[in-house]
């Protein structure tokens, strides 16, 4: 590693661009999402020595490496675990988590969950491709059933996870998605989630362009975007189109139902609510799609507050400090009976 | 059968030594039956060590023999290192525990039974046809019958607790026979209730009222016609408590931090015989421990990890089916070379095996359960109170190192207990290590650069710089790096190069601690070589034999990698070297395979320690081969 000295008080790009040279194939969807980070992080005045990228196993946890940050490129699946360990300790870090949907919802599902339901105060990043892509193109916990691998030469017969569904599941207090497709997008949702005190979940559908090229096109393709993004605005009714012409309302029985306005009129258009107490709505939108080839909700679903973990552990650790005094070990050995031998 | 009432006033014995054995139904209370009666012994200056033996389940169906719950403690007037061979005493609670308890106690020994429970359907399911209080099953025992659930239950009459709540009291009328049998002290126990139960009146005073019958019946009911008493030992002049193995090693992890001068950072799954370490500590946090319940056993050694990057010192704390799932992620922390302690409380294996009974059979997976070449210092704990230096040291090698450390405990250790003299605080090492804050070399124009994997010449550990240094930031991962920038390298060369220098930097702790322990009594042939807690039992029996003129030294493990840098050429003085472990042969193998000594390997996997009998027998036949 080359010099490193930490930058002044304002950063530019190249204060958090690693001298390690990406290892990622060309045309590959991680790209801009690390040169979307890399142009992000001076705008939100964050500081390199402060902020660690912490990974487990796969080609969206290589990204540490390109950061000019503290970094860990972990073990398969327990990036979260990890960060966990280091978000409770040290409260004063930034924690970005990065992985891709096998290590997250694979290997990795149980930490995801138990990180979320914790609300550590880390920013996970899940680059969903809907495949294996280091081990060359098996299917993953997100391939659509019936998908055709190497692993699967008939067809895969699994019923994918939904990412946003499972955040949700786990009651995650920030869940969002976005794509590799739309700089300004991606970084207004990091944004949000690196402001959110407690753990963030942010889904960013990301090209393999080797082993599942085009998996999201139909959804992401610049001139698609308007008919098949629906842009989540928190207090805004949720409309889509060129010319906000479709929107979304719910039907008495609670479902979600996409629609002409002019059908219904504006005002019956549901109205997203990001801050809702319970996941019950953004669950229903992360439902919305069924895939990506349907129009699709990206952007903030979830952004509630609730206690997040390390100060609720440091509140506890000065509790007991007020209540019992500072730790004695001289009284503690001695704090159960004893005798004295002459 | 001894229930008939002799005229004379009991007179009072003095023992050497009594070992005595509680028995009874898992919900019968032994464990606090024989903790209490431990703690007055302690109290009243006895050595001792105890050994408590229950089963798996939480609540057996009551009655069974796989129910049966039991604790042993050896009390002497002397130094003690084993919970004691046969007992001397047994007291069972009900037919299944006289039925799976009575094998154990010596030729002529004492049983002391609650004569109430012995009704046909408790026969039936101790599998008795018939009455063995009546049967000859006792003939050769000194055998006292004592109605204690009904003498319970009568004297709880009065203070207006119900006949069911007042059963559960009847464990306090037998720890009351015994104490007046062997001349405990009460007022430890009369205090202990109070202080246990004082928030619950009714429960103080049914349990204070049934201790106290129990005493008075001993006394009164003229069925025994003598008391003993067992000395006060000799012991170090210092001030004393009563520890097990899982609290004193909680404790030295608080000691170590506090000598590292660093937050201490626990992560644990619950796992039995290690769950108290995490409980106790979880209690702590005045000391500034931050515990954490993790999801599993991998989140659990993975926060650790996490924590250490940070800068805390990262422990988890496991048995063994734990550290099997840890493994990779203990890899991990080899690969990054950051501090690590993980803590094995062994039990009986494979699988979930034997979880509450104690056994050593993890060493081979300390030394060797991870792929690749993966070396990594094993420390192991030889006595309950030893478990405070053992965590402490574990600490050390991993701070100092940058490395991940087993500790390796074991289920007698962690809940079998001594008497232990307090040590001076300031007599423990200072550990406390550097953290890089600044560039540590130049590139190759002369600019200052940090660079991760540059490591110390002299113990070869790599600097720890931290997130939130300046200047510093850099990338740690699993794969193999570069020697010195830390660089993702896949060149051969590098690979070969990295590899020797992580296994040359666990092999140079040899240098940095003590030489192999030595106990002898002069010029022998023969050592005995132990590691883990079989050191009380060969300690015991080594004493036993010597008077009889078998020469034989005692050489004792805390280190099992790197082994003593003095090792090979020690055990190359004997003819002949036995080497007692709670499992096939681990040490034995690996001793063969270093020095080419062909030990005698002595092996039990029993669930339960090695008594200081089997030892001596061993040692005896060794003797008469020579």
């Amino acid at each position: 590693m080359s010099t490193e000295t930490t930058a002044g008080p304002t950063t530019t790009k190249a204060d958090w661009t690693s001298d390690q040279e990406p290892r990622w194939c060309p045309g590959c969807g991680d790209y801009s999402i690390l040169s979307a980070m890399q142009l992000l992080m001076p705008q939100l005045g964050a500081r390199p020595e402060n902020t660690v990228f912490v990974s487990g196993i796969g080609c969206a946890a290589r990204f540490p490496y390109y950061m000019k940050t503290y970094g860990m490129h972990g073990i398969h699946g327990r990036a979260p675990a990890l960060a966990t360990g280091l978000a409770t300790c040290r409260p004063d870090l930034d924690v970005w988590v990065v992985g891709g949907d096998g290590d997250m919802l694979s290997i990795g599902g149980n930490h995801l969950l138990h990180s979320l339901r914790r609300n550590v105060n880390i920013k996970i990043l899940l680059f969903n491709n809907q495949i294996y892509g280091l081990t060359k193109g098996q299917y993953s916990p997100t391939s659509e059933i019936g998908k055709v691998t190497k692993s699967t030469p008939l067809g895969s017969v699994d019923e994918p996870l939904n990412p946003l569904s499972v955040a949700l599941g786990a009651e995650a207090t920030f869940v969002a998605r976005t794509h590799d497709m739309d700089r300004t997008h991606m970084q207004e949702t990091f944004r949000r989630a690196w402001e959110h005190s407690g753990a963030a979940f942010v889904e960013v559908y990301q090209n393999c362009n080797v082993f599942n090229d085009g998996a999201f096109a139909e959804i992401t393709k610049k001139d698609k975007r308007p008919s098949m993004l629906i842009a989540l605005e928190h207090g805004e009714p949720i409309r889509f189109g060129a010319e906000g012409e479709r929107g979304v309302i719910m039907s008495r029985s609670g479902e979600l139902q996409l629609v002409d306005v002019a059908d219904v009129g504006e005002d019956n258009l549901l109205v997203h609510d990001e801050r809702a107490e319970t996941p019950s709505l953004a669950f229903a939108l992360s439902r919305l799609a069924s895939g990506p080839f349907m129009p699709t909700p990206v952007g903030v679903f979830r952004a509630t507050e609730g206690p997040e973990y390390a100060s609720q552990v440091a509140r506890q650790l000065a509790f007991a400090q007020d209540r019992s005094g500072p730790g004695d070990l001289e009284a503690l050995l001695r704090s159960r009976a004893t005798w004295d031998v002459y | 059968m001894t229930d008939t009432a002799t005229q004379q006033p009991a007179s009072r014995l003095d023992l050497d030594r009594l070992v005595i054995r509680f028995a009874g139904d898992s919900g019968d209370g032994m464990q606090l039956t024989g903790d209490r009666f431990t703690s007055a012994s302690a109290l009243f200056g006895n050595d001792l060590a105890t050994l408590p033996d229950f089963p798996a389940e939480i609540r057996a169906p009551a009655g069974t023999l796989h129910g049966v719950s039991a604790f042993q403690v050896q009390v002497a007037s002397d130094t003690v290192t084993t919970p004691g061979d046969a007992p001397t005493v047994l007291v069972a609670m009900n037919p299944a525990a006289l039925r799976s308890e009575l094998g154990r106690l010596e030729a002529g020994g004492t049983v002391i039974v609650n004569s109430d429970a012995f009704e046909e359907r408790n026969l039936d399911k101790a599998g008795y046809s018939d009455d063995p209080l009546a049967d000859g099953t006792l003939d050769g025992y000194a055998t006292y019958l004592v109605p204690m659930t009904s003498l319970t239950k009568e004297v709880c009459k009065d203070l207006g607790v119900k006949p069911r709540d007042a059963e559960r009291s009847k464990n306090f009328f037998a720890l009351g026979v015994v104490s007046w049998l062997f001349d405990r002290p009460v007022q430890p126990t009369l205090d202990w209730i109070e202080m246990k139960f004082g928030k619950r009146p009714l429960v103080a005073a049914a349990n204070t009222a049934a201790f106290k019958a129990g005493h008075a019946f001993g006394e009164t009911a003229e069925m025994f016609q003598a008391t003993y008493t067992v000395r006060p030992a000799e012991l170090e002049p210092g001030t004393y408590t009563s520890i097990n193995g899982n609290t004193a090693l909680s404790w030295g992890l608080i000691a170590a931090a506090q000598q590292a001068k660093l937050p201490l950072f626990l992560a644990s799954y619950p796992i039995t015989p290690a769950s108290d370490i995490l409980h106790e500590l979880s209690g702590r946090k005045n000391f500034g421990v931050r515990t954490f319940q993790a999801e599993d056993e991998i989140a659990a050694v993975c926060a650790a990890v996490g924590a250490s990057f940070g800068g805390h010192i990262g422990v988890t704390t496991t048995s063994g089916p734990g550290l099997a799932l840890k493994a990779e992620t203990i890899g991990l922390a080899l690969s990054i070379e950051l501090p690590l302690v993980v803590i094995d409380i062994q039990r009986g294996g494979p699988s979930t095996g034997l979880p509450t009974k104690t056994e050593a059979s993890d060493l081979n997976l300390a030394l060797y359960g991870r792929h690749g070449e993966a070396p990594l210092p094993v420390v192991a704990a030889y006595s309950p109170s030893q478990c405070f230096f053992a965590a402490i040291e574990a600490v050390r090698i991993a701070l100092k190192y940058r490395t991940p450390v087993i500790l390796l405990s074991d289920g007698y250790l962690a809940n079998g207990s001594e008497p232990w003299r307090l040590p001076d605080l300031d007599d423990l090492p200072d550990i406390s290590v550097d953290f890089t804050t600044a560039f540590n070399d130049t590139d190759e124009d002369g600019a200052p650069v940090f660079r991760p994997y540059k490591r110390d010449p002299e113990t070869l550990a790599r600097p720890w710089a931290i997130p939130g240094t300046p200047d510093l930031m850099h990338r740690v991962g699993g794969l193999e790096k570069e020697e010195v920038t830390g660089n993702i390298s896949y060149a051969s060369a590098n690979h070969r190069r990295m590899t020797e220098l992580r296994a040359a930097k666990v092999d140079g702790v040899a240098a940095d601690i003590p030489p192999t322990m030595l106990d002898s009594d002069g010029p022998a042939e023969m050592a005995v070589l132990s590691w883990g807690s079989v050191w009380g039992a060969v300690t015991s029996a080594v004493r036993r034999v010597r008077p009889a003129g078998v020469a034989v030294d005692h050489l004792h493990l805390t280190h099992l990698n790197p082994l003593p840098a003095d090792l090979g050429e020690v055990l190359g003085r004997y003819r002949s070297v036995l080497v007692p472990e709670m499992n096939l042969g681990q040490l034995a193998s690996v001793v063969r395979s270093r020095y080419l000594i062909d030990v005698q390997s002595i092996t039990k996997v029993e669930g339960v320690p090695f008594t200081a009998s089997e030892i001596a027998a061993a040692i005896a036949g060794a003797a008469g081969e020579h």
